[in-house]
């Protein structure tokens, strides 16, 4: 927030309102700048994704709109505005319609709580890398990430169809059964750290100058678990049973085109995105290996850092995606609940115990 | 003359997959899994370094073979004169009866072809036609060739029938001089 000194007394309003005003119109702003990135990132995520597939594969991928395909995106974004927009006659048509968006908010706004990089100053103002810097900034992920699988589930149910029925209901038994997984493997870190705060998550391995991810061995272990967890949640192959082109058409949006399909589309990349980020913030120490306060040059270079890795997790979806056959569905359900729930839960005691053990934030097996 | 063989392109490399044996105990058989999958990563991320097999048709032309099986040609003799004798054998092969022939008695003042009847007409119809070559084995005097032209597409049923003049091959430009032929 500006000096209060220039701003006391400026349209009759004293410091502390000026300060709630620009407060809110800041965090308006990186907001927008938030939600506009995320969609131009989904967009240029379809565009990688398509072209690393397509090498994976020996061929090019797209190449032809513009140099190196770089306006595919664009047209492909045209033409899904354009397209027709149906609703089934026999469709509940409300639900059919919320349900998109019901997918699409949640996770737009989960990147709020994200910390892209330290608390810095900008020409003498404090400057900070996210929107909100909450307590409960994991909880605050997990639940929102959760309101996002109802988009799955009513569209399924809405759309009036056998295949969208069934891919909705494996999108939510295959959610749930990962969220336990994956939020073990999150509570390690979180137990690690002390704190549900994730920009204070990040600062204790920054400081610390170990991720999570290097604590050996249990938080490698919970880093992996996460990971694989997280693949599943957002329904990306081979997890992803919820759309299962081969046996359910699309799955839980065979029913939906045009614009409102396009909001699915937008909502798997953008909960990719989230769960690197989140992966990022709990296991890679975010900005890690650039001090919190760092001077302000090399501050500035905290986000740089936490966008690589961010890219990194986001190579590794497409790289899955380029590799693996679709799990079935039951050996889904195995995995998730016989191996991962137990590997996770157990991993998450022993570190309690250790942590409980030595003083918080000195790890026995380290260094 | 050598027919030139046809080129294969260089094969990708192909990793051998053997069916490995059943597990001793279950951590074994996850170590013997997560390596799988740790190889098959390794296979596609080895794809992503190679160069892509694809051909960028139109501006990279694709490699036709030498038997490659086209648009239908008439040939010539290099006095220009035409090989094809109106004998009606490739319509008579042709399984898809898309060929119609009409022969007619070569005039010997202005003759046509080196033998004593010509094709007066010499249709192909190339929506019929199925490119099985038939027509090229039955030739006797090796007048009807496939070449390697394969863009064939076109917008109306009419211009997919080809007519004499479409599938005659161009005159050559020198005067006959052949001394054994008739005339």
């Amino acid at each position: 927030m500006p000096d209060e000194t220039i701003m006391d007394g400026l349209f009759g309003l004293d410091g502390a309102t000026w300060d709630i005003i620009l407060a809110v119109i800041t965090a308006l702003i990186k907001a927008f700048v938030i939600v506009n990135g995320l969609l131009l990132a989904f967009a240029y995520m379809t565009l990688t994704e398509r072209k690393v597939l397509g090498r994976m594969q020996a061929r090019f991928g797209p190449n032809r709109v513009g140099p190196f395909g770089l306006l595919q995106p664009i047209a492909d974004g045209i033409k899904l505005a354009f397209k027709e927009d149906v609703t089934p006659r026999q469709a509940n048509f409300w639900v059919h319609m919320v349900a998109p968006m019901m997918a699409l908010i949640p996770a737009l706004i989960i990147f709020a709580v994200i910390p892209l990089g330290p608390e810095m100053r900008i020409l003498g103002q404090p400057w900070t890398w996210y929107v909100a810097k909450i307590n409960v900034g994991y909880l605050y992920a997990t639940a929102i990430a959760s309101v996002g699988v109802y988009g799955l589930v009513l569209a399924g149910w809405a759309s009036n169809s056998k295949y969208a029925l069934l891919g909705g209901l494996r999108a939510s038994a295959q959610v749930i059964s990962y969220e336990l997984a994956q939020g073990l493997a999150a509570m390690t870190a979180l137990v690690l750290a002390g704190s549900l705060n994730l920009y204070e998550i990040v600062n204790q391995q920054v400081s610390s100058g170990l991720p999570y991810a290097l604590y050996l061995p249990f938080g490698l272990i919970a880093f992996v678990i996460y990971v694989v967890a997280g693949v599943a949640e957002s329904n990306r192959a081979p997890f992803d049973m919820a759309e299962a082109e081969g046996e359910l058409g699309a799955g839980f949006h065979t029913e939906y085109s045009g614009f409102k399909w396009s909001m699915f589309f937008m909502a798997e990349y953008v909960n990719m995105i989230n769960i690197s980020a989140l992966a990022t913030v709990l296991f890679l120490g975010g900005w890690w290996p650039i001090p919190t306060d760092a001077p302000g040059i090399i501050q500035g270079l905290g986000p740089i850092v936490f966008l690589i890795k961010i890219g990194a997790f986001m190579f590794m979806f497409i790289w899955l995606r380029a590799t693996f056959p679709r799990l079935r569905f039951d050996r889904l359900m195995s995995l998730g609940w016989k191996v991962l729930l137990p590997i996770a839960l157990v991993n998450l005691l022993l570190t309690s115990a250790v942590v409980a053990l030595w003083p918080l934030g000195v790890w026995p097996f380290a260094q | 003359m050598v027919v030139p063989r046809y080129e294969r392109r260089e094969t990708v490399a192909f990793v051998e997959v053997k069916s490995p044996p059943p597990p001793a105990n279950a951590l074994s058989g996850a170590v013997a899994d997560v390596t799988a999958l740790a190889r098959g990563l390794g296979v596609t991320l080895g794809y992503m370094f190679q160069k892509p097999v694809t051909i960028q048709y139109p501006e990279e032309r694709p490699r036709i073979s030498a038997r490659h099986r086209g648009r239908h040609e008439l040939e010539r003799h290099d006095n220009g004169l035409e090989k094809c004798v109106g004998c009606e054998l490739c319509a008579l092969a042709c399984p898809s009866k898309a060929i119609f022939v009409e022969g007619a008695e070569n005039p010997p003042d202005a003759p046509v072809s080196i033998g004593e009847r010509y094709a007066k007409t010499y249709i192909v119809n190339m929506i019929r036609c199925i490119f099985c070559g038939f027509c090229v084995e039955a030739c006797p005097t090796e007048a009807l060739q496939l070449k390697k032209v394969f863009e064939l597409a076109d917008y109306t049923r009419e211009s997919m029938i080809y007519s004499k003049e479409t599938l005659l091959a161009p005159a050559p430009k020198r005067e006959a001089t052949d001394s054994w032929m008739p005339g």
